[in-house]
């Protein structure tokens, strides 16, 4: 637990030493920020349901430029090797990697509740579905995160770690889509439905805190946790 | 101190290791020599617990690093290949860093890192990020790192490479100053490098230890095919045809020639001293010897010998 705190401090430490990490949230806040007071001052819309309708296509582009650089920069470098030959282990190493992403990207999405607050002051919010969204917003972002990670763990190419995360992520975001479930039979729609990454995200930014979606994100995050473990654990250098 | 107990490993068709086995005592620094691919870093990377051997076992201090890597992984401090660094954060950070994972508490952090700072001397950059290092100064931090913890054995992967005849030399220094106190195992294709450091050198090729020995052993394995430099007192062409006589010269060559005397270079049949027999053909030919000298094979040598290099 100590060591994988370390890992996430070294982590974050690189995310804010870099430019890297301040030019990504320049220009996350720059979009989100553009996509909100595009419908509030063209439509009048007062609340933030286009925004987090909007934002997790927005991630499929920004959660995997967070998360391409975990592993494969360790892996170009080598650095993997100093890693994993001092007393951290594989699951120290790998949750460490995650919290770090995780927190940073908390950050960005903390950086965004300027929207909201400056909603309330010129109108009515409703601040329970804000909430709501917001939490969704933190669960979806940790399971692209997940995902993200597995794909930099495979490589050692920052690029294609970019591409395969959010192929991957692309990937469970529409299955669960109703353009693709309503070509399947019933059965086999409702079991896209449950995988599908939105689904779930819509359900909770309603407001509700369905168990079964919090199970659904933590059993997704903790299968996807899992197989980076595996990848780092087994395929060395 | 190491022992590597029948090690194979493979990448894919590639068989990196073959059967590797040798021990390592506690105060001796270890060479391990061998060509480009010879299995050197892929035999470390296991002993070190980053990559695991398809069979065999690796023991440091009796203890199985499969078992037990937590502990195995304290003893040792690791120089990797090109010694890989995280080029953003400066060496200070990543020494804190290091320190902290191996749960060392501040006092401790303290004066471990006065130690490896003068060790190394790396004071002066202590606060650049790494990657702004020059190569020699680098090479330092990542030994400052594989030193922090105070292991008792260190494992460097071509410490010197890259580096300028000047850095190399200091490097060594330092080795060999660290290897007082700690037992080392270090890898290179440079000659003069075991040659310099070490006390005892396993020579690899194609993944299989072809040699063991300390330096000096090892020039007498390889000596085969004995050559002999004699200078007579006398005429070449004399001396040569005379010389032809002796039916177990396999080569006899004229090397130059001072006033009377003649140098002649003899090859004689491998694992036979020529010398007494040269002595009493003198002797008889009545060809002053005015010097004599068994030519030894360097280590060079013995390496190109036997790693099916030409001598
Ligand atoms: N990760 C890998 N994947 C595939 N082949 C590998 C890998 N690592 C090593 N090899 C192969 O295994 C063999 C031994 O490599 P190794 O790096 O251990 O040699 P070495 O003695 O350290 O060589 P060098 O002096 O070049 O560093 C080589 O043929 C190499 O190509
Ligand atoms: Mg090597």
């Amino acid at each position: 637990m100590k060591r994988t705190i370390l890992v996430a401090r070294k982590e974050i430490l690189s995310y804010f030493i870099s430019p890297m990490g301040y030019i990504y949230l320049v220009i996350f806040l720059s979009v989100t920020s553009w996509l909100f007071m595009r419908g509030f001052f063209l439509m009048n819309q007062a609340d933030m349901r286009d925004f987090f309708t909007l934002l997790p296509w927005i991630f499929l582009l920004f959660i995997p430029a967070i998360t391409m650089k975990l592993f494969a920069e360790e892996r170009k470098s080598g650095t993997l090797e100093i890693a994993l030959t001092m007393p951290v282990n594989e699951w120290e190493f790998v949750l460490g990697k995650f919290l770090a992403s995780f927190l940073f990207f908390t950050f960005s999405i903390f950086l965004t509740l300027i929207i909201p607050v400056s909603i309330s002051i010129l109108g009515n919010l409703d601040w329970g579905q804000v909430i709501g969204s917001y939490i969704g917003t933190l669960f979806l972002g940790a399971a692209y995160i997940s995902i993200g990670m597995f794909a930099s763990s495979l490589t050692k190419n920052q690029v294609v770690a970019f591409i395969l995360g959010a192929i991957i992520t692309f990937f469970f975001f529409i299955i669960g889509e109703r353009l693709v479930t309503i070509s399947l039979p019933q059965g086999v729609a409702s079991v896209f439905q449950f995988l599908g990454l939105g689904y779930h995200f819509k359900s909770i930014a309603r407001g509700v805190l369905d168990t079964r979606d919090l199970i659904y994100y933590l059993s997704f995050i903790a299968f996807f946790i899992f197989l980076t473990y595996y990848v780092i654990k087994e395929k060395r250098p | 101190m190491i022992r590597v107990e029948g090690i194979w490993k493979a990448f894919g068709s590639i068989q990196a290791v073959k059967d590797v086995s040798f021990e390592v005592s506690k105060g001796e620094i270890v060479g391990l020599l061998g060509p480009n691919g010879a299995g050197k870093t892929t035999t470390m990377r296991i002993i070190t617990g980053f990559l695991y051997a398809d069979r065999g076992q690796v023991f440091v201090k009796d203890i199985n690093i499969e078992e037990r890597p937590e502990i195995v992984k304290r003893e040792i401090g690791y120089l990797p290949e090109d010694n890989p660094l995280y080029e953003d954060i400066t060496p200070y950070e990543l020494l804190l860093i290091s320190g902290k994972i191996y749960g060392m508490d501040g006092r401790r952090f303290k004066e471990r890192l006065k130690t490896v700072v003068d060790q190394t001397g790396i004071k002066e950059v202590l606060t650049r990020p790494i990657g702004d290092l020059s190569k020699g100064f680098r090479q330092r931090v990542g030994l400052a790192r594989a030193l922090l913890h105070d292991p008792s054995i260190l494992i460097l992967d071509e410490p010197t490479s890259g580096l300028d005849p000047h850095q190399i030399l200091e490097i060594r220094n330092l080795i060999k100053e660290l290897a007082r106190e700690k037992t080392v195992l270090l890898s290179t294709h440079i000659m003069q490098e075991v040659q310099a450091v070490c006390s005892s050198v396993i020579i690899i090729n194609k993944g299989e230890i072809v040699a063991r020995g300390t330096p000096d052993e090892l020039s007498i394995i390889a000596k085969g095919g004995n050559l002999l430099h004699v200078t007579f007192k006398g005429d070449e062409k004399e001396i040569r045809q005379k010389l032809q006589s002796l039916t177990f010269l396999e080569d006899i060559k004229f090397v130059g020639k001072e006033d009377e005397a003649s140098t002649f270079v003899l090859r004689g049949p491998e694992n036979r001293d020529i010398r007494e027999e040269i002595f009493n053909f003198a002797k008889d030919y009545n060809f002053p010897i005015l010097e004599m000298r068994r030519e030894k094979a360097t280590l060079e040598e013995v390496f190109l010998r036997l790693t099916g290099g030409e001598a």
